[in-house]
């Protein structure tokens, strides 16, 4: 269910700014996901085809960009990823570590026509 | 990049997030303190709702109870007017979480200019309360030890983005193989220096500390 709020506030902000570029038609959307942010599965592809119809987004493919949550190591600097589960720096073990990103949650740009 | 390319880059929750400051806004106005309290089904939500009134109302705090359901059922909202205090009930129709529209319709519908502090008890669950910002002036997540050390590192999502953490049910600690050392590095790693509390609601451990610190909220 969640899904159907996201996916309206795809639209509206797609549909904005595809007006602003007086384009005739939004033909492709990108979106950028990171780990860390609330799941978007394919439902949202789902309820898209329902409500972009008659809009200036009918139609438009939606692009997912998953992006991974990257870790720094306080103790000895090491960039890593985080897999499904979170873990300790692999190079010294250490648990003093911060999340540098994975938080992202954006409508990154659209494909039109004019 | 072709030139039918146009570059936004804009938070797809943005027009949630700017009704959820409209909303924090009236709780400034009316001089109101406000939780989005969340938590997992199970995890005490409502018994430490009622063990939060009991502790403040000595102390003259008004409270109001903003409640998240996904079915219209009253049996919540009733246990806290049971207590004294002015509930109101949000169906949210199946949703699995409360935005920020949601919460201005049941704000419209409370009069806040007599509370001090409004608290907001999301759909039990944790993943998509998360998301939606709803205008109050901190998240507070409770975690319960049945729930297990292990939840920071299996579902690191939900600890990002909180004010508060309330770890519950410690009197179960003695029955339970938990971790409390674990659990908190966990929680650490991705929310550091988290405001935690560890309370039970049976025996009442841990209530003094979280209720001074909401006490001193409320007085700002
Ligand atoms: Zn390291």
């Amino acid at each position: 269910m969640h899904e159907l709020s996201v996916t309206e506030s795809v639209l509206e902000i797609a549909c904005k700014h595809g007006e602003k570029a007086r384009a005739k038609k939004v033909t492709d959307i990108f979106l950028v996901i990171g780990k860390l942010s609330s799941i978007v599965d394919d439902s949202v592809q789902f309820y898209w085809d329902f409500i972009s119809k008659g809009t200036l987004c009918e139609g438009a493919t939606l692009h997912f960009k998953r992006i991974p949550a990257e870790l720094i190591c306080l103790d000895c600097d090491h960039k890593y990823t985080l897999d499904d589960e979170l873990s300790p720096c692999p190079r010294c073990g250490s648990a003093r570590i911060r999340v540098i990103s994975g938080d992202e949650f954006n409508l990154e740009s659209i494909e039109v026509q004019r | 990049m072709s030139e039918n390319r146009i570059k936004i880059v804009e938070k797809i929750l943005n027009a949630n997030d700017r009704l959820a400051k409209a909303n924090r806004q009236k709780f400034d106005d009316a001089g109101v303190y406000a939780i989005n309290l969340m938590a997992s089904p199970g995890a005490g939500k409502t018994s430490f709702i009622i063990k939060t009134i009991e502790g403040l109302m000595a102390d003259g705090v008004q409270i109001g109870v903003i409640e998240g359901d996904t079915a219209p059922v009253t049996i919540d909202s009733d246990k806290i007017n049971a207590a004294g205090m002015p509930a109101i009930q949000i169906n949210t129709g199946g949703d699995c979480h409360l935005d920020a529209v949601m919460l201005e319709n049941a704000i419209d519908q409370m009069n806040l200019t007599p509370l001090d502090l409004v608290i907001i008890e999301n759909v039990g669950n944790l993943i998509c309360p998360a998301a939606f910002e709803l205008g109050a002036h901190s998240k507070v997540v409770i975690a319960s030890i049945p729930e297990g050390d292990d939840k920071p590192y299996k579902y690191p999502n939900i600890y990002r983005g909180l004010e508060v953490l309330i770890i519950n049910k410690t009197d179960l600690l003695p029955y339970i193989d938990f971790d409390m050392d674990y659990f908190r590095k966990g929680v650490e790693m991705l929310n550091p220096g988290l405001t935690t509390f560890a309370v039970s609601c049976k025996t009442g451990e841990g209530f003094d500390e979280w209720l001074s610190w909401l006490k001193a909220k409320i007085s700002k």
